[in-house]
């Protein structure tokens, strides 16, 4: 392969004959996304975060959980049926956020820096950009997420021994609660993704991701109850609890049945991010 | 090669690119000039497919740019807006662009290289300044090794010494067999480096030319000559390649392709007396405005109103 020099512009040269057989092919463009997703400092910076949030505060819980039942006092109500298991998975509300936001960043960041016009014309296609930004950040999140509840789980176990909340990982239900957690974390990450995607800005991708996770559940609360039974255990956050809660009341989905629930309304985002990110331009 | 056939842009009520019709041919330095707002950015941007065109299409070496299973090696593109993640280093972006195609990474230190970034490769790209951000752009242009490179306003804001790299570069290029499509709002910039001009203004097509036809056209380097013997002196000035007007009867010609030395030379050859010689070249620059004029958005207005209109 004959290169071009600036300086040197005697013997015009004809256009190369032989050329390297260049392709786009989609694992290149995972391999692409891969090596933007871990060139870039706020991504370590924000996984850290989501680490520490997973490991910290389901280690916080459990000690708060344990001096409250040796001070004597009665339990909150919503302590009482606490478990290793909800309690080291305290973190997901706060690890969440660090990893939908950062989500939110691999896509939206493009558009707000300029970088998209280079991805696309590099991959003019742009729909195998979406998935492959999907997937390396969805199974990054999960990775991390299931490695934080691994370390918080047996923690926070080691500190509620001998109380009424301690289970261990053999007892039914925890490795697959906490393996749900983990892909409801991974999912949360995929959701950022395709938010980022489809409003193209950091801080709406953010709000709408905060709304939908966070505030929307209270809203519901605003509706009559029957309403509410009907609606709330479809709600992308009460579908995902569903994922990695230890017991489900008759209300709640079966975690099974919240796992599809959440896969759809990951799959109704991404749509919507394949979508606008075919028919409008760059 | 670039083809664009009635290639068209609406924004709403706003048509930035109309009916554009053009080629550039491969193994040219082709430019596209046009006032500020003629809608040379839009035009490229729909060539590397960012945009899409409301009508017409614009293809790359027969296929449309996104059809092609390795675009980077066709099209090289650096446009106007800086396109890079200002956290990422120079090596980073354009091994991440590499990936995409399966370029080596000897080729990204090739173009580093090339374009003297090599000391601040590994430096977040956000800091640097607009000549280096243009170098980088050029490198991610270039790392396909493609037969076409297109530049937006490559010029735009750069110092003295950023302004002869680029001119070097575009030539370069040019000597290595690359088509190269370029734009600008600068005809002198242009005259400088181009073969061939696409001259755009409001969108449309204003002229497709090559310079020395741009300034033939406008009238440029005429040579005037005034003499009582002017029939036979057209005689004696005609040839191939010349042209000759002047109305009938009158002592005063305006002859092209001739310079005002050969005209005197061959005029006291035969004898004829010459009153007046004078050559005139018009300006490129001046040859673009008036074939822009109409055509540019913002008029700065220096004429006042006539009075007496009462209000």
């Amino acid at each position: 392969m004959s290169t071009i020099t600036v300086t040197d512009s005697s013997a015009p040269a004809p256009v190369r004959t032989e050329r390297p057989q260049y392709k786009v092919t989609g694992r290149r463009v995972l391999r692409s996304e891969w090596a933007k997703l871990w060139s870039l400092r706020s991504t370590w910076i924000t996984l850290g975060l989501g680490l520490l949030f997973l490991i910290a505060f389901g280690v916080i819980a459990a000690a708060h959980y344990k001096s409250e039942l040796n001070s004597g006092r009665p339990l909150r109500p919503d302590e009482v049926g606490a478990t290793t298991l909800s309690l080291s998975l305290f973190g997901t509300n706060f690890a969440q956020l660090a990893l939908g936001v950062l989500g939110v960043l691999v896509t939206a960041g493009e558009y707000s820096t300029g970088m998209i016009r280079s991805t696309l014309a590099a991959v003019p296609r742009r729909l195998p950009v979406l998935w492959s930004k999907a997937a390396v950040f969805g199974l990054v999140a999960l990775a991390v997420a299931t490695l934080g509840v691994f370390i918080a789980f047996p923690i926070a176990g080691g500190i509620l021994s001998g109380t009424r909340a301690h289970l261990t990982l053999s007892d039914s239900g925890v490795v697959r609660g906490l393996l749900g957690a983990g892909l409801y974390l991974g999912l949360v990450g995929v959701i950022g993704t395709a938010l980022g995607a489809l409003l193209r800005s950091v801080a709406g991708g953010i709000a709408v991701l905060v709304a939908t996770l966070m505030l929307v559940p209270g809203l519901i609360s605003l509706l009559p109850t029957s309403w509410q039974d009907n609606i709330s255990p479809y709600l992308p956050s009460n579908a995902g609890e569903s994922m990695f809660a230890l017991t489900h009341d008759s209300t709640a989905l079966s975690p099974a049945a919240g796992l599809l629930v959440f896969l759809g309304w990951t799959a109704l985002a991404l749509a919507g991010a394949a979508y606008r990110l075919v028919r409008t331009d760059a | 090669m670039i083809e664009a056939h009635q290639l068209t842009k609406r924004y709403g009520e706003k048509t930035a690119v109309d009916q554009l019709d053009f080629v550039v041919k491969p193994g040219t330095v082709t430019g596209f000039l046009g006032p500020n707002g003629a809608g040379k950015s839009t035009t490229m941007r729909m060539i590397v497919g960012l945009d899409a065109p409301s009508s017409g299409s614009v293809s790359v070496n027969g296929r449309r740019y996104a059809q092609h299973s390795a675009p980077l090696q066709e099209v090289g593109a650096l446009l106007e807006a800086k396109s890079i993640h200002p956290g990422r280093s120079a090596f980073d972006h354009l091994m991440a662009q590499a990936h995409t195609h399966g370029i080596p990474r000897r080729r990204v230190d090739e173009v580093i290289e090339l374009t003297g970034l090599r000391s601040v490769a590994k430096k977040r790209a956000g800091a640097f300044s607009l000549g280096m951000g243009q170098r980088l752009g050029i490198a991610a242009a270039l790392l396909g090794d493609p037969a076409t490179i297109m530049l937006d306003e490559p010029v735009n804001g750069l110092d003295p010494e950023g302004v002869l790299w680029i001119r070097n570069l575009l030539t370069g290029l040019a000597a290595d067999g690359r088509t190269v499509f370029v734009s600008s709002h600068l005809m002198s910039e242009m005259a400088l480096v181009a073969d061939h001009l696409i001259i755009v203004g409001r969108g449309r097509l204003l002229a497709d030319t090559t310079v020395q036809d741009l300034v033939r056209k406008a009238g440029g380097d005429t040579v005037t000559v005034a003499s009582d013997q002017s029939a036979r002196l057209r005689e004696v000035l005609a040839g191939p390649g010349v042209e000759i007007t002047g109305e009938i009867g009158s002592e005063e010609l305006h002859v092209t392709g001739l310079s005002a030395r050969a005209i005197g030379l061959k005029a006291a050859e035969h004898g004829i007396p010459l009153f007046e010689l004078s050559s005139r070249t018009v300006s490129l620059e001046q040859a673009f405005m008036d074939l822009t004029r109409d055509a540019v958005e913002y008029h700065a207005t220096t004429t006042v109103e006539a009075p007496g209109r009462a209000a």
